[in-house]
């Protein structure tokens, strides 16, 4: 079992350039998501984080652990394929959820065609029982 | 000098991934609403758990990777339970 030192240059340049690449885009997504004005910009910016930002740093730790063991590590594709599959749903349900919220108030900073897709009822005070009801 | 080079890039990502987190955490603070918030609830375990991969590779440890792993699961269940109940304000029916 060879150490962290034993890493040749062919392989340390690749590594290097995958977690450089991850963590500056996990960077940039979350310097985004700090800048941009409205919640529904917002939701893009951190899919940068968790499409190459996680790729390349977990590419990066399975070729660095496949060195270091003498053999080939893939349990960090179980963190890729886990961030990659469950982050669009989350942010698929929070998007929905802050579009309801938003529907709910009337919220003006929202397009009306997006106010109005759903036939609503006209006093937002039938809504809420029902809704709470289910 | 191959040495040098994993060592530095370490270095840069452990700093970059640190920092996203400072990030999200202002994020937190900030938010206006309560989907921000979340949201950046969700950004914040995204980058802790890099940053714990990051630190992993860098000691050469394997108890690391596992509590990444269990981060990024632990991670989406809180974000699903926390956008159900903004959704319909409770989490189980």
């Amino acid at each position: 079992m060879s150490g962290v030192e034993t890493v040749p240059m062919w392989l340390s340049i690749p590594i290097a350039l995958f977690v450089i690449v991850g963590s500056t885009l996990t960077l940039i997504g979350a310097w985004g998501f700090l800048r941009l004005s409205s919640f529904y910009d917002r939701l893009h910016a951190p899919t940068l984080a968790t499409s190459w930002g996680t790729g390349g740093v977990a590419l990066a730790s399975a070729l660095l652990a496949s060195w270091v063991q003498d053999r080939p590590i893939v349990h960090e594709l179980v963190i890729c394929f886990a961030v990659t599959a469950t982050v669009p749903v989350t942010l698929m349900l929070l998007a929905r959820a802050s579009l309801h919220r938003d529907r709910m108030e009337n919220a003006a900073h929202v397009p009306p065609e997006l106010l109005l897709t759903r036939p609503r009822p006209e006093k937002p005070s039938e809504v809420a029982p029902s809704s709470s009801e289910k | 000098m191959s040495h040098t080079i994993l060592l530095w890039s370490l270095t840069y990502a452990q700093l970059a991934l640190a920092l996203a987190a400072c990030l999200a955490g202002i994020r937190i603070v900030r938010g206006p609403r309560a989907q921000d918030r979340v949201l950046a609830l969700d950004t914040l375990y995204i980058a802790v758990m890099l940053l714990f991969l990051v630190t992993g590779m860098r000691l050469g440890s394997i108890f690391l990777f596992e509590a990444a792993m269990v981060i990024a699961v632990m991670g989406f269940v809180a974000s699903i339970a926390l956008a159900k109940f903004l959704f319909r304000g409770e989490v189980i029916e």
